[in-house]
């Protein structure tokens, strides 16, 4: 039956990548980081992780249903949302609070643009920010890693950037804990929020992404680099009051920023000249807060704005097109 | 050692394998041919021959109208049935001479070859023009047209295509492999037409049985074969000049501006045919291929030729068909019926079952990834233009540079959001153009 | 204490006294007259007038470089307050609304073949006319509901762009974009039309279509006077609309529609309650 014959525009065969596999795929990549955090952390972890998950799921159903768009559970990002926003809370952080940031996340990050694709900031970080503005209190209270069956219980302590942050300001000097200690913040054995814990279970991920070509080198070399470089300049002013490079690196949101938050496609650069240059940024205002600014830790509010000059960067990076130089050579 | 290409591109699976390895076979004629007056880029021929008439096979049926345009011929002996529109490759009705062979396949004889030799750059011309040669690759541009640069244009380099980076086709392929002479033939004539020496043939890495093979017959003419590296697409005329003479095309100029032409093999071969026998284009090679035919097989057809008929040939159909494609599966084009003829631009003929299809997905919003203007060879940013073309907004569109692109498809092959960024871009540049006519 | 409240004090007169000075300096002067048009005018910037925008066009208007009864959507209410503003007398045009001449959705309609693509009109027309396999039939895929400046198309589940005659204003927005030019103005008072654009003669109609004109002439033999049949499509003579419903019944392919009574199956618009108001032709 002729018919039944389709018709369409060139091409007519597809590479398969799909929306809902790349947001797969992230996800796996975050699945180590996450069962490190479990590992540390034990049952509040795995419950934050659950409450944000599911909190984002739903509140991407409810939106879905009330504005009358198609459900968009489907392509997983969502779901991922809600992985990434449970990373950036602490383990302690009570039930509500997680399932406040969730509907944040969806809500206020991500729906009112008009749902995936449109949405101008990374919704974890969005979440995050909120939360870290309306509590304080919960938002900054973390607990030492008691790590399953090691029979430790969960005490109160802070964050090696919030240490550094503290010591600096009262003495003006580098606390013992930013020279050494660079074993812990490897594996994860430290205070600081889900995915701040484990730089090696992160990194993982992150290569198994570039391994995938899900993201591109540009974004994660740029912005580890400038923190490298620019953490390193000060340092080498002042090694008793700059921690090293490494100590950057290692501690705090810095490689699940590198890798999972500024390589969020939506409200990166589009272009690899644009990458670079919003890596640039990123590292640039992390180091400026770390160091100078109210803040321990600067990854969230770095991305972030940077996240804002997103169209200026690519409006200013737009790639030369094949044949351009020539014509305007002669022109 | 690293083999020349240009930025850009991708790599979709070739599908090669269905036809690579079967020999180019002559197709027997239909009962019945098709032979559209609308063949080539720019104007429709005009029919000259009326119902009833007897015709010879190379005898002109269709005069050409205009400069940018070629006469049409007869693709064998017999009688002209019907002058009324058919169905035609793009899908519309449109004049045809419906001619039913008489079985004797009989030239015309006032048709008579000549010794290049004896020929003026301009009589070769002529000739290449009566015989109705046009770039066999697909676009279908008259090839006199485009040996007919202006005065101030120096031309110093023919690039002769044989990249066929287009998946599953293997006509291109073929015709180099066993049809050498005829090529370098046409080449030695095409030369002489241009008035120049340097040659230089591109073949895709892909195919290195017609790499040696040209290498060697190619040697003593002094052309130069390059191998190049396997990507789509590679064979797109700016793309190919770009990699194998380091020169870009300015954006909305023709190859000439940076002095070079370039050429299909199958048109090299056929001009070969028009100079040293009189014969006009009345027949090409064509791929029959893809997972929805029996045995796949690259025929040699008269041009008006059914493509049931060219199935048929092929072992029949595999399974139900659910795509015809008329050329290959990155820039072909779909078809409603299988009644509908081949024309002098088929490169192939590409079916693809229900099975075989991309699965069905609603496109979503784009996610910013980015991979189209990772891929896209003109360095464009599609999704951006895209986006314009679904608001209308015509003239951002235009600032974006949608006409300079190529419809290639790399950019709808590679987008996880599934949208169908070509069509987009083409409908932004039907509105750019539009625009233009009234202004 | 003091200092903070001088110093903000002073910036804030400093900025006061930099605005008032930008505002005399750089004011543009306006024709009252142009403001009273704009506020009258409907500020849907349709596009019905010619110009870009209704602020445009109430400047064309004063200025005299356009005519003042241009703003079909504004209706004759609005052509006459404009008139009065500029102190000339009113020439109402007749109201017209746009009508799409198709019935034949996805449920009674043939396809020529399955399309597959970008959900607009005008790109799928590109792939071998379009995927109807009548050479009128509308699409279905939207591209007149995605211009409708006033929200007054709509498509139904089986793929029909229909008009609402209340909604409409007459922009002819849509009529432009529409590829196959299944969508033509219409005299709002006539509400009874053939819903069909096939120019083919009646046995290939029937073939792809089961709501189409066959050009059978039954219509025209009972109401000689309201219908006509030019290239085997019949179509309401709107002089004599009235008569024209009368036959309604009568069609075998049930092409002729009263909007009056109802609109094609599966559009959520309601017919009026009340008839149709009539024409404001003074």
């Amino acid at each position: 039956m002729d018919n039944q014959l389709y018709l369409s525009s060139s091409p007519h065969i597809h590479s398969g990548e799909t929306t809902d596999k790349v947001m797969r795929m992230v996800i796996y990549a975050l699945l180590p980081a996450c069962a490190v955090s479990i590992y540390f952390f034990g049952l509040p972890a795995l419950s934050v992780l659950l409450i944000c998950t599911l909190g984002c799921v739903a509140a991407e159903a409810i939106c879905c249903k009330m504005m009358g768009r198609k459900m968009t559970l489907a392509d997983g990002s969502a779901a991922l949302t809600g992985i990434l926003l449970a990373l950036n809370l602490p383990p302690s952080a009570p039930w509500w609070m997680s399932l406040f940031g969730a509907f944040i996340a969806i809500l206020i990050g991500k729906q009112v643009y008009g749902g995936l694709g449109y949405n101008p900031f990374n919704p974890a970080l969005v979440a995050r920010v909120v939360l870290l503005i309306s509590f304080p209190v919960q938002m900054t209270t973390w607990t030492a890693p008691a790590p399953i069956g090691s029979g430790l219980d969960a005490v109160t302590t802070a964050t090696p950037l919030g240490e550094m942050k503290t010591a600096v300001m009262l003495t003006g000097k580098l606390p013992e804990l930013a020279t050494s200690g660079f074993g812990n913040y490897l594996t994860g054995n430290m205070g600081g929020c889900l995915g701040e814990v484990s730089a090696l279970a992160l990194l993982a991920g992150g290569l198994y992404l570039l391994y995938k070509k899900i993201i591109t080198w540009h974004t994660p070399v740029s912005f580890a680099g400038t923190v490298i470089v620019i953490g390193g300049i000060f340092w080498m002013i002042d090694p008793t009051k700059y921690p090293s490079p490494l100590f950057h690196l290692l501690t705090g949101g810095l490689i699940l920023g590198v890798f999972f938050m500024a390589t969020d496609m939506v409200s990166s650069p589009v272009t690899d000249k644009g990458m670079l240059i919003f890596g640039f940024g990123c590292g640039l205002i992390t180091v400026l807060i770390r160091l100078f600014g109210g803040y321990p830790e600067g990854v969230s509010f770095a991305i972030l704005l940077m996240n804002a000059a997103t169209p200026l960067i690519d409006r200013y990076t737009r790639p030369k097109i094949f044949g351009q130089i020539e014509q305007e050579a002669k022109s | 050692m690293k083999l020349k290409t240009f930025p850009g591109g991708l790599h979709p699976p070739d599908g090669k394998h269905y036809s690579a390895n079967s020999p180019i076979e002559s197709c027997p004629l239909p009962d019945e041919l098709v032979i559209p007056m609308s063949q080539h880029i720019g104007a429709p021929a005009a029919a000259c021959v009326a119902v009833g008439d007897q015709v010879k096979k190379g005898q002109v049926i269709a005069d050409a109208k205009g400069f940018v345009s070629v006469p049409i011929h007869a693709s064998t002996s017999g009688e002209v049935i019907a002058v009324e529109p058919r169905l035609h490759p793009t899908g519309k009705a449109l004049p045809a001479v419906v001619i039913r062979p008489d079985g004797e396949d009989r030239w015309d004889e006032s048709l008579q070859g000549a010794d290049p030799a004896n020929l003026s750059a301009d009589e070769l011309k002529d000739r290449i023009r009566a015989a109705g040669i046009v770039g066999m690759g697909g676009a279908t541009f008259p090839t006199h047209v485009k040996l007919s640069p202006p005065e101030e244009k120096k031309i110093d380099t023919l690039i002769i295509n044989g990249v066929e980076c287009e998946p599953f086709l293997t006509a291109d392929h073929r015709l180099m492999l066993e049809q050498s002479e005829r090529l370098l033939d046409g080449i030695d004539i095409l030369r002489k037409v241009l008035g120049l020496e340097r040659t230089i043939i591109g073949i895709e890495a892909n195919k290195p049985d017609a790499i040696a093979k040209l290498t060697q017959a190619g040697a003593a003419r002094n052309i130069e074969v390059q191998a190049l590296e396997v990507k789509y697409p590679q064979g797109a005329e700016k793309q190919l000049i770009d990699a194998l003479t380091g020169r870009q095309v300015p954006s909305g100029t023709l190859p000439m501006e940076v002095g070079v032409v370039v050429q299909n093999v199958g048109t090299a071969a056929a001009v070969s045919d028009a100079i040293r026998h009189g014969h006009p284009l009345v027949e090409r090679v064509a791929t029959v291929t893809g997972p929805g035919v029996h045995t796949p097989k690259n025929l040699l057809i008269r041009i008006g030729t059914p493509l049931r008929h060219m199935v048929e040939q092929c072992g029949g159909l595999n399974g139900d068909p659910a795509k015809i494609i008329m050329g290959g599966p990155m820039m072909g084009q779909t078809q409603l019926s299988l009644d509908i003829p081949a024309i002098r631009g088929t490169s192939g003929l590409l079916i693809f079952r229900r099975e075989d299809l991309p699965k069905r997905l609603e496109a979503g919003p784009c996610i910013r990834c980015g991979r189209c203007i990772g891929v896209c060879p003109i360095h464009l940013q599609p999704t951006t233009i895209a986006a314009y073309a679904r608001l209308d907004m015509i003239a951002e569109a235009e600032e974006y540079h949608a006409l300079d692109c190529i419809e290639c498809g790399c950019c709808t092959y590679i987008c996880p959001a599934t949208l169908p960024l070509v069509q987009s871009i083409r409908h932004a540049k039907g509105g750019i153009m539009a625009k233009k006519r009234t202004i | 204490m003091l200092a903070a409240v001088l110093s903000l004090g002073g910036i804030g007169l400093v900025a006061a006294a930099a605005l008032g000075i930008a505002a005399k300096k750089f004011a543009v002067e306006v024709d009252p007259r142009e403001a009273a048009i704009l506020e009258i005018l409907p500020g849907a910037n349709c596009g019905a007038c010619g110009l870009p925008g209704c602020s445009g066009y109430a400047k064309g208007v004063v200025d005299g470089s356009i005519a003042p009864n241009l703003c079909t959507p504004g209706g004759s209410d609005t052509v006459e307050k404009i008139a009065h503003i500029l102190g000339v007398e009113a020439i109402t045009a007749e109201p017209k609304v746009a009508v799409v001449f198709c019935q034949g959705d996805n449920s009674k309609a043939a396809e020529k073949y399955r399309y597959l693509g970008l959900q607009d009109c005008n790109a799928a027309q590109k792939i071998a006319d379009g995927p109807k396999a009548c050479p009128g039939g509308c699409l279905g895929l939207g591209t007149c509901e995605r211009v409708c400046p006033f929200g007054a198309i709509e498509i139904t589940a089986e793929g029909l762009a229909v008009i609402s005659r209340a909604k409409c204003t007459g922009c002819e927005k849509c009529v432009g974009v529409c590829p196959r030019k299944v969508i033509r103005m219409a005299p709002l008072e006539a509400t009874t039309h053939v819903l069909c654009n096939s120019h083919d003669k009646g046995a290939l109609v029937r073939k792809y279509c089961q709501v189409g004109c066959i050009a059978c002439t039954i219509c025209k033999k009972n109401a000689p006077e309201a219908y006509q049949i030019e290239n085997f499509l019949a179509e309401v003579v709107y002089e004599h609309h009235s008569e024209a419903a009368g036959v309604l019944e009568k069609c075998p392919t049930k092409c002729i529609r009263d909007f009056a009574t109802g609109y094609p199956e599966g559009s959520s618009f309601a017919p009026p309650t009340v008839p149709v108001k009539p024409a404001q032709i003074d």
